[in-house]
């Protein structure tokens, strides 16, 4: 309890601090260059940024601001910056902080983040940041239903100009699309195309907040795979296992199939038909996995192919039908991994459980994930490190032989994209005395089953002697 | 009688309390008693874990799952059972089948099944066993067959001795007719019914040998359970009856055979009422006549005895037993005859008709004639049942021992028994030798028999039959899990109001993995309505429209076998529509869909049968497809034949969803079209 308000707390702090310094530094700093890359091959939007800074103002700068525009931040999944060190061939990349902010004079309901620098701009110095930033959600299907026999077309809206908080001295956008089947693209000049890149600028000498909407008219048949909630449930047990059971709720986001679905036309001619439907997805499991499921709310779900590597195991599952535009279905997979892999000891006597935050199946939006990590039995003083903010609670979960029952830690997080996939520690303390609990109480209750025996053949209850 | 029954329900399982409590070493070893008790124990054991073991190849073959149709009907009504609790349960109007007209399935129900599945849930969730509902119902009917070796056991012991109660156990263990009801995964009625069955008589034969109420009351809670949970029940309440009326012919009646089926019949019918599905049928229907016939038997048999006893006077005693007979059967025919007359007592049902004269449901009722379960058993059968019953019997021979059998003269398999045993007490003067040759043949026709029914168990009885598994070209298993394919694309991808048409056979399935709206299910409770969608199968295009509008259809679905050429499929079943949807509605003849009196579906089928509804949506853009190397497309592998009519248009139905190997086949109907 006591840490998540420290949590609360230091966010607090780092929010006003920051909110403190950068409106004083706000007009002093200057974007010398942009250069923005937009990924639009997935379902899931990539943007690298390159920005340039400079200090222009008196005092020192701390605090680089981003800003994005309301529709995207709703769907913003992640933000990471780094900034580079060192000359060409030693540069190493060093990743710095970035947090929600807010400005009371941000036009429009922008919404702000701040990457925190590692050394304080001084006066008339420059920096280099390197900016990656994920959104979900924002390729919206267009025509919103389609045919089986149709491919599949989306929008995406965007600003031709970076959204920034700062004066732009030259900037240029390139967006990457899946093919070069563009069906129409927003130009604001100078605007090129060329295959499957379409560039934007150079743009010299923007206002802040300058913003000149786009639109971008393209195909896309990549698997709109969505879970639309996920829940995991580790299990550690002292014994040597870590079962893990994922229960997926997945769906294809993509543009709504319409009218009939034949199978005649789905199985000969597979190039032109359902382009955009998906019928496999791929999920990544540690290495040594064994004993893997993969059933349903009615049964097993025959079709899944499992190798193992020393590396990584790969797990090609296929739902029992295709998916279509709109068409949902509903999962488990399962398995058991061996605890050395996963459960150490800290230096202060504490155990910890590192596991990977994220959902095994490859490029893959996640709207809503809750892991459990289910404790043994006994085990007290639960704490989670996990690299981003998550809502955390603590429950109770009864399994086999449970007396006051199991504590779990249950982490909850909206909007998660594979490049969540990163480890996770909880920690807690447990005294393997523990472990022999649920033992002796099968032992003692197989004993008192003989004595009752013993006693029932040696009483005599019968009213009368015969 | 009384210390002897101190015996058979004290578990034989430790020695004489003289050797107790610590044996020293020198003293381990047994006397010739206790070696027989620990043999009689380990084999005990061993046969009930064979009866459980050998059940569960369909669970190491293919999965823990339902099997087949009526289990899943259990399997979905258990789990309402055990998320609601047994008051809803028991209140529960089901809106999802028989749309629009529903089923009240507290009261059509049998529910002996699922509270004794959502009992053991219970248990083992008391214990924090954190298992899941349908390992529980996979796993009763294995469970119970254990139990009914027990039983056996006892019941063996109590009419013979322990190592006919040993055969016994070892034969039910492993019968095959039984396994094929009670495999791990057929979560059907029998699984807990034949043992509450063989319990009902072992209390009774124990309540009649030994007079005592509390067995007869046991016996009475027994055919409650056995009532509570199968429609077989009536099998008992005219067996019962049937063995005390040999009794009392052969002239042994007694008083611990009046208190014992009094106490029965009275406890059990009160209990048996209870349940709703029963009711006042246990006082009504002609099925349950005979019970209450030898009850008024057994007073009027008491109160002569009494008149007997107290006017001490033959002759006097001949004239009134004279008229007093006279005078109660012509009350009882008069009764019988006023209460059928008007309609007070119910006259026997169809099915139990056709237990008595086969072909009676085939003349008579097509619906029960087209369930293969309904159909007379082969000869052959019984056969087996005689020969099994004689190699007992063989068994025993060998102990020599001569012991009156005075009760069973009509249970079961033992029915073969009396008169065996009457041939074979002749056979005693024989040499020991001949007996050792019987019993080394009677060893080998016994392993051959137990190599057989494994056989048969593994083989014929444990496909779950909604995961078909075939031998690909390499070798290799294929499985066709289509059913489950096509039955989760509904649950998942329809709207959760959406009613589902299809045959009968299909409907729990699709309320219990599909969880949608059926118009009819395999309840068969309501012919017209089976016959209107049999009707809407077998009629054009347009008509069935019409039928499917007013019923509120929004999917229909088929099984086609095709493809890959699975020949339990729709249109092998269609005639059983034509016929069903025939027998209320006289527009649909069947004659219409044969040609010369025979039933086809290439290019000389009758042109009803080629454009009626079933057809289309079963064959719908199947010419187009090669099904078979060097046949030419469109060709239908179940039947073997070249498909009539490859070019079909669908106007009022859409295409929804086709599993991978065509199996089933679900069509939307089309919202109507606009007037202008």
């Amino acid at each position: 309890m006591d840490r998540r308000t420290l949590v609360l707390l230091f966010l607090l702090l780092v929010s006003s601090s920051s909110l403190g310094s950068s409106s004083s530094s706000t007009p002093d700093i200057r974007v010398l260059s942009a250069e923005r890359r937009i990924d639009l091959t997935s379902s899931i939007v990539r943007v690298f940024l390159t920005l340039k800074v400079e200090n222009t103002g008196a005092s020192q700068a701390s605090d680089v601001l981003l800003a994005f525009p309301p529709t995207e931040a709703e769907h913003l999944a992640m933000v990471k910056a780094s900034t580079t060190e060192g000359k060409r061939k030693k540069k190493i990349y060093v990743p710095l902080s970035v947090n929600p902010t807010e400005l009371p004079d941000t036009p429009n309901g922008a919404h702000l983040f701040s990457i925190s620098l590692r050394n304080p701009l001084k006066t008339g110095e420059a920096a280099v940041l390197e900016v990656l930033y994920i959104v979900t959600h924002c390729l919206e299907p267009f025509p919103v239903e389609i045919s089986q026999s149709e491919t599949q077309f989306v929008y995406y809206h965007d600003s031709a100009t970076l959204l920034s908080p700062y004066h732009v001295m030259e900037q240029i956008t390139y967006i990457k699309t899946p093919n070069n089947k563009v069906e129409s693209y927003t130009r604001v000049d100078p605007t090129n195309r060329a295959g499957t890149e379409l560039r934007y600028g150079l743009y010299h000498d923007l206002p802040p907040y300058s913003y000149s909407p786009i639109i971008v008219h393209f195909e896309n048949n990549n698997p709109f795979a969505v879970v639309e909630e996920l829940v995991r449930e580790v299990e550690i047990s002292h014994w040597g296992n870590l079962q893990v059971r994922d229960h997926y709720k997945l769906k294809h986001a993509g543009a709504r199939h319409k009218g009939i679905f034949s199978r005649v036309e789905y199985q000969s001619r597979p190039s032109i038909s359902g382009v955009s439907s998906f019928k496999h997805l791929l999920a990544r499991l540690p290495p040594r996995v064994h004993s893997v499921y993969y059933r349903d709310e009615i049964g097993n779900i025959s079709s899944s192919h499992l190798r193992i590597g020393s590396q990584k195991s790969e797990l090609e599952i296929e739902p029992r039908y295709p998916l279509f535009g709109g068409w949902k279905a509903t999962f488990v997979i399962g398995y058991g991994l061996p605890l050395q892999d996963f459960l150490f000891e800290s230096p202060d006597g504490k155990h910890y459980l590192n596991f990977s935050f994220g959902c095994p199946l490859l490029e893959t939006v996640v709207d809503e994930l809750t892991i459990k990590v289910v404790l043994p039995e006994g085990s007290k003083n639960p704490s989670s490190v996990v690299p981003f903010p998550v809502n955390q609670q603590l429950e109770t979960t009864y399994a086999y032989l449970d007396v006051v029952g199991r504590t779990t830690v249950v982490l909850k997080k909206r909007n998660l994209v594979p490049e969540h996939n990163i480890p996770f520690q909880v920690y807690y303390d447990f005294s393997p005395i523990f472990m022999l609990a649920e033992p002796l109480m099968l032992v003692s209750a197989v004993f008192l089953f003989f004595i009752a025996c013993i006693v029932y053949l040696h009483i005599d209850l019968s009213i009368r002697k015969s | 009688m009384g210390a002897k029954a101190e015996n058979a329900v004290r578990p034989p399982s430790l020695a004489p309390s003289s050797s107790f409590p610590f044996p020293s070493l020198r003293t381990l070893k047994l006397k010739t008693k206790q070696q027989e008790l620990l043999i009689r124990v380990s084999t005990l054991a061993l046969i009930y874990v064979l009866a459980f073991a050998v059940r569960l190849f369909s669970v190491l073959r293919y999965e823990s799952m339902i099997h087949e149709f009526d289990p899943y009907f259990n399997y979905r009504t258990t789990l309402f059972l055990t998320k609601n609790g047994f008051y809803e349960f028991w209140n529960w109007f089901d809106a999802e089948s028989w749309y629009p007209l529903g089923r009240i399935i507290g009261g059509t129900l049998f529910p002996g099944l699922m509270v004794t599945a959502a009992l053991i849930y219970r248990v083992f969730r008391f214990l924090t066993f954190a298992v899941h509902i349908r390992e529980v119902c996979v796993l009763t009917a294995p469970f119970f067959a254990s139990n009914t070796t027990l039983v056996a056991y006892f019941f063996g012991k109590e009419i013979w001795d322990a190592g006919a109660g040993l055969a016994a156990a070892a034969l039910i263990a492993i019968c095959p007719g039984y396994i094929s009801r009670s495999v791990a995964g057929s979560y059907d009625n029998e699984g807990v019914a034949i043992f509450a069955l063989l319990l009902t008589f072992y209390f009774f034969v124990k309540a009649v040998n030994t007079g005592s109420l509390a067995w007869g009351l046991a016996s009475a809670f027994g055919y409650f359970y056995m009532v509570s949970a199968w429609g077989g029940y009536v099998f008992i309440i005219n067996l019962v009856p049937l063995y005390v009326l040999v009794l009392l012919i052969t002239g042994r009646y007694s008083m611990r055979l009046y208190v014992a089926y009094n106490c029965m019949y009275i406890l059990g019918m009160l209990l048996a009422m209870q349940i709703r599905f029963v009711g006042f049928q246990h006082v009504q229907s002609g099925e349950h006549m005979a019970a209450m016939g030898v009850f008024f038997l057994m007073q009027v048999f008491y109160f002569v005895d009494w008149v007997k006893y107290t006017l001490n006077d033959p002759k006097l005693f001949h004239s009134f037993l004279r008229i007093t007979l006279t005078c109660s059967i012509s009350v009882g025919a008069l009764a019988l005859g006023v209460g059928t007359a008007t309609g007070y007592i119910s006259p026997w049902t169809g099915r139990f008709y056709s237990l008595l004269d086969p072909t009676y449901a085939k003349d008579h009722i097509p619906i029960i004639a087209s369930v293969s379960e309904h159909q007379p058993t082969a000869w052959s059968s019984f056969i087996a049942v005689a020969v099994s019953a004689t190699i007992k019997n063989l068994t025993t021979l060998i102990r020599t021992k001569s012991k009156a059998s005075q009760t069973v003269s009509s249970k079961g398999t033992s029915s073969l028994k009396a008169s065996a045993k009457a041939s074979l007490d002749q056979a005693l003067p024989f040499q020991r030798n001949a007996a050792i040759a019987l019993l080394a043949g009677a060893f080998y026709l016994l392993s051959r028999y137990a190599i057989h029914c494994t056989w048969v168990t593994s083989e014929a009885y444990s496909s779950p039959s909604i995961v078909l598994a075939a031998r690909g070209a390499h070798g290799g298993r294929v499985i066709f899990d289509d059913y489950r394919e096509a039955y989760f694309w509904l649950r998942q991808n329809t709207p959760p109001d959406a009613k589902v048409m299809s045959w009968w056979d299909y409907g729990y399935q699709i309320t219990a993995m599909g969880n949608r709206t059926v118009i009819v299910d395999n309840n068969t409770w309501n012919n017209t309505h089976i016959a209107t969608v049999g009707r809407a199968m077998s009629s054009y295009e347009d008509e069935a429209y019409e039928i499917m509008q007013s019923l509120d259809v929004d999917y229909v679905l088929v099984v086609f076998g095709g493809v890959t050429g699975y020949s339990s499929d729709d249109i092998n079943k269609f005639l059983w529509m034509v016929r069903i949807g025939g027998g209320v509605f006289p527009v649909i003849k069947e004659p219409d869909y044969l040609v010369n009196g025979e039933y086809r579906v290439d290019k000389g089928a009758a042109p009803k049968m080629l454009n009626c509804l079933m057809y289309k949506l079963c064959y719908y853009r199947f010419g187009e497809l090669t099904t078979e190397y060097g046949k030419p497309t469109g060709y239908d592998r179940a039947r073997g034949v070249e498909i009539g009519n490859k070019d079909i248009k669908l106007e009022y139905l859409e295409e929804a969803f086709t599993t991978s190997n065509w199996i089933v086949r679900i069509y939307k109907v089309k919202p109507p079209k606009n007037r202008w």
